[in-house]
């Protein structure tokens, strides 16, 4: 069996808040294999959205190591930890967070201006991500001119363009109605499934939760 | 109901940084609205009172100023007898027959060569002005070549003290005394005996008279009378205030279009970045607005309240600018008046019209730059606002 | 798709912040071009002096004349390779108190005064007939332009130091070799002064005002000064002589205090531009904290969030500068009208609009500074949960 293509030991995470610290994560241990499908689960506060910042290298623990695709992320310096986040992190909010005054295609551009592409090569990558979640009519629409489901389609074009390492969502379908969760979901599950995609979502979202393989609690902070 | 005013001022406690800089901005506008405007009263003050109210100049017809005029021995002998002109304490025409000359002195600061007035004066002139008091040293004695200099000028540049000599009309003039002339603007000048220096400079014929009328009603009369005598019909006569006064026309017409033109500019500049602020304010608070107006309040409580929140800004950056312009009291001005060709000190002078005025100035442009930003943010409608969280 | 277009596109977010921001910096821009140009031309006299000229005056001030009979003496100095002398005449025309009656008038040698003013440029036959005739004037283009002079009007003055009516046949106008020079001139005969104040005031000579004297080589200066001055050190007129930029320096000094207030107001604008712009920018940061976030997510480094930030600074900055100056030009001119006779020249000069440029930029750099640091030093996780 290969190696996991996370590895999470001993980590764990406290906030300050004015001059106390607030324990939010502790000594959490966590194996993802490849093109593992992984749902993270827990009532609010449980620290599920923290555990998943230190896996995207968008924050760091206080103790323990977080190790993706073989690198140590937490002994990567900010500048290149960014550059390690472009090339392997494929990240997906839950407000979609898309720049209001980009087009679907300039949003789904934007991290390949970090790549050594020509402009004809991304022009490849960003038309081939929104056929693949289905936008290939609105690549000129602006977000304001998108519905919710639309516009996390983009974000989710936008995440998967430069071909990352893994996908990690943050509650990708807790903005939006029933019907464009599914198709969501259905979008990630076909990205698990035909594209070997490792995905962690994090969700509080029952319906979310079933369509991955795995899932894992979180409580006050200790996986279960 | 009205808003209460704590809302406006923890609004803007809220958002501190934007709010000291447009304070800030509009401080600065108001001082130097203030500070010109001081200029010009300082200026003028200080001209305008070098002239006593009784006190009557005669200079040659269409001279703009003394440094240009001519008159001769003749003239002023018809003058000094006239009726009208009181009389010293010594029982004489209490006149004064002076030459106007202007010397090069080195600024003691900048080592400059600036043109110092010099008054060639006769023996009444002390007693003509009565604001002009020997404070150092004594006067000067008639027929010797002594000068009296203001403090201020032996303030200011070199070589001006009790015992110096100053080198100018071929010879050599001692400093025996020094007075001060309350600000006016004698305080600029040295003055020596007129006949000497007429005799020095090879002049024959006086600069200027001044004279005191018994009753100053009695100008008109003196005046007319002296322009129908074709012996005097080149004589012109002024009341000593309104020649003063013209004396500073050029220089205080120059400041006052200066600063007018640059108060103006930097006010735009001001009410835009207040509306800058104000806008972003409305912006920032369109869930508030829309939870007030769900509370009940009127929209006109609402325009009312971002009114009152510019306003507040306005005036506390226009009470800053006028506090910051109100130490400019204590700085002396120094410079070339156009009109007299030489050196004239005067300060920047505060009243509370000045204060008053800015402080006006202030308040209109809190009003301006506020009020477009005020309707929009009463314009919002309650559902729209509340849908915007 | 380039970080300028992303750029651009932000700072035109907010349509009426970013015109009101452009506004506000066109405002000052404008404000510091018309201060700057007005100290520019105060100094404009300096800045037109000849190198090779020099003034000889009265070493005690220029009201006291210098002998005319020195006038070999001095042009005998080794050094000296032409000389002219020339009055302040003064004199009132039409209403004194109106500032457009103003301009200089002096009472010229006629025959070697426009050899040491090449600068006047005359038409030949123009300075003929002002040379033949006693009481001919060559007047400046623009004052006569600006009062409706043409060859052949008659002026009539009022003198004040020379006291009388005074009339001038106007026989010449001279133009400027290049636009800084001075076109509001007036020149008469010295001889005409010589002799009508001889008639009208028997017993009053009439000495020079002060001389004007070539010197070809400007090493030579120091020399003919000492020379010069030491000639006439103890004699009844002892004399001054430097350099004509020196001469005009000295009275531009006699106003340096107002000069120097200007300039500290221009400087003051340019601290109004950079809280005007600071203020906006640190807004629009400020709205825009998430997005930082999420390009820091995506990868992008503190150089790039930096870019954004900065490049929108300098793009308003920029904007607004070009648009103050632009309007700069205009109110320069309306400044000019509205006080005639202050400032014979008085334009735009190319160090104004660089300065004024470089004021916009560089307070498009300072404003950008504190909420570059800010986006760059907030965490990705607090930049997320920010509500714009």
């Amino acid at each position: 069996m290969t190696s996991p293509i996370i590895q999470i030991r001993g980590v764990s995470k406290s906030y300050r808040r004015d001059s106390m610290a607030i324990p939010v994560l502790h000594a959490i241990t966590l194996d993802v294999p490849e093109g593992e499908f992984i749902a993270l689960m827990g009532p609010s506060g449980s620290g599920k959205t923290t555990l998943l910042n230190l896996i995207a290298g968008i924050d760091r623990p206080n103790e323990g190591s977080v190790t993706v695709a073989g690198t140590d992320v937490t002994r990567l310096g900010e500048s290149e930890l960014a550059k390690w986040r472009a090339r392997h992190i494929g990240f997906v909010f839950q407000f979609y967070n898309l720049l209001p005054v980009l087009t679907a295609y300039e949003n789904v551009e934007l991290p390949l201006l970090l790549a050594p592409l020509s402009k004809a090569e991304r022009k490849q990558h960003v038309e081939a991500a929104l056929s693949l979640v289905g936008l290939a009519d609105r690549l000129h629409h602006y977000p304001r001119q998108l519905s919710g489901g639309q516009e996390q389609r983009v974000a989710i074009a936008r995440a998967i363009a430069p071909d990352p390492t893994i996908l990690v969502a943050d509650e990708p379908t807790g903005d939006l109605d029933r019907q464009s969760a599914d198709e969501v979901l259905t979008l990630l599950e076909r990205l698990n499934r035909e594209y070997h995609k490792t995905i962690v979502m994090v969700t509080h979202d029952p319906h979310a939760a079933e369509r991955a393989h795995t899932i894992r609690h979180l409580d006050k902070g200790e996986l279960q | 109901m009205r808003i209460p005013f704590s809302y406006v001022w923890r609004s803007l406690w809220a958002r501190r940084l934007t709010t000291l800089l447009t304070v800030a901005g509009v401080a600065l506008v108001v001082f130097v609205f203030a500070g010109v405007l001081m200029l010009a009263r300082g200026l003028q003050a200080t001209l305008v009172d070098t002239g006593a109210a009784d006190n009557v100049i005669v200079l040659r017809r269409s001279a703009t100023s003394e440094l240009t005029s001519q008159v001769d021995r003749n003239t002023a002998s018809i003058l000094d007898a006239q009726p009208e002109v009181a009389a010293a304490t010594d029982g004489r025409p209490l006149v004064s027959k002076e030459l106007m000359l202007v010397i090069g002195l080195k600024r003691k600061q900048t080592n400059a060569l600036t043109n110092v007035s010099v008054r060639g004066v006769s023996p009444h002139a002390f007693e003509l002005r009565p604001g002009v008091r020997l404070t150092d040293g004594r006067a000067f004695q008639q027929g010797t070549h002594e000068v009296v200099a203001a403090r201020n000028i032996a303030r200011r540049f070199q070589d001006v003290a009790i015992g110096a000599d100053l080198a100018f009309a071929g010879d050599r003039w001692t400093v025996v005394g020094l007075f001060d002339a309350g600000g006016t603007g004698f305080d600029s000048e040295i003055w020596g005996d007129a006949e000497q220096l007429m005799q020095a400079a090879g002049r024959p014929v006086f600069s200027s008279m001044t004279l005191r009328l018994r009753d100053p009603g009695q100008f008109a009369a003196l005046k007319m009378r002296l322009q129908a005598d074709p012996r005097t019909q080149y004589a012109e006569l002024k009341p000593e205030r309104q020649y003063y006064r013209e004396q500073s026309q050029a220089m205080a017409t120059f400041i006052r279009i200066m600063g007018l033109i640059v108060t103006i500019i930097f006010s735009v500049g001001a009410m835009i970045g207040a509306m800058i602020t104000m806008y972003a304010a409305v912006a920032n608070r369109v869930v508030e607005v829309g939870t007030l107006r769900a509370l009940g309040f009127q929209r006109r409580s609402v325009l009312a309240a971002f009114l009152v929140e510019s306003i507040v800004l306005a005036v506390i950056g226009g009470a800053v600018g006028v506090g910051l312009a109100s130490l400019l009291s204590f700085a002396r001005v120094s410079t070339m008046n156009f009109t007299s060709f030489s050196e004239i000190g005067f300060g920047f002078s505060l009243s509370p019209g000045v204060v008053v005025g800015a402080l006006t100035f202030a308040l209109v442009m809190g009003v301006v730059g506020g009020f477009l930003p005020a309707v929009r943010a009463a314009r919002l409608s309650i559902v729209g606002a509340l849908r915007a969280s | 798709m380039s970080i300028f277009k992303i750029v651009l596109r932000n700072a035109f977010r907010h349509r009426l912040r970013t015109v009101l921001t452009i506004l506000g910096i066109a405002t000052a821009v404008m404000a510091f071009g018309l201060i700057r140009t007005i100290v520019t031309a105060w100094n404009a006299g300096v800045e037109a002096s000849a190198a090779n000229r020099m003034i000889t005056r009265h070493r005690v001030s220029l009201i006291f004349p210098v002998p005319l009979t020195d006038r070999e003496q001095i042009a005998r100095v080794p050094g000296v390779t032409g000389l002219s002398w020339a009055n302040w005449f003064g004199g009132v025309y039409g209403n004194s108190t109106d500032f457009k009656n103003f301009w200089p008038r002096f009472a010229v040698d006629a025959n070697t005064y426009f050899g040491l003013y090449p600068e006047f440029v005359v038409p030949p036959d123009q300075l003929e007939a002002f040379r033949k005739e006693r009481s001919a004037c060559i007047l400046g283009r623009k004052v006569a332009a600006d009062h409706g002079f043409k060859l052949g009007d008659v002026i009539t003055l009022e003198g004040d130091i020379y006291p009388g009516p005074w009339q001038f046949v106007v026989r010449g106008i001279y133009t400027g070799r290049d636009p800084s020079v001075d076109e509001t001139q007036m020149f008469f005969q010295w001889d005409y002064l010589y002799e009508q104040v001889k008639q009208r005031e028997p017993g009053r000579a009439t000495d020079a005002g002060f001389y004007v004297l070539r010197v070809d080589r400007p090493g030579d200066m120091a020399l003919v000064a000492a020379a010069i001055d030491t000639m006439f050190t103890n004699s009844r007129a002892p004399t001054k002589t430097e350099s004509e930029r020196e001469f005009q320096q000295s009275f531009v000094s006699m106003s340096s205090a107002i000069i120097t207030s200007l300039k500290v107001i221009s400087l003051v604008i340019v601290g109004i531009i950079l809280l005007v712009l600071a203020n906006t920018i640190l807004m629009a940061a400020r709205e825009r904290t998430r997005e930082y976030a999420v390009l820091k997510t995506l990868g992008f480094q503190a150089r790039h969030v930096a870019a954004f930030i900065i490049g929108e600074s300098l793009l308003i900055a920029f904007c607004g500068g070009l648009l103050g100056l632009a309007l700069t030009f205009p109110v320069v001119r309306g400044f000019g009208l509205a006080l005639p006779g202050f400032f014979p020249v008085i334009r735009v000069e190319p160090v104004t609009i660089a300065l004024a440029l470089g004021a916009a930029v560089l307070s498009g750099l300072a404003a950008a500074a504190v909420p570059t640091v800010r986006a760059i030093r907030t965490s990705i996780v607090s930049g997320l949960r920010m509500i714009g």
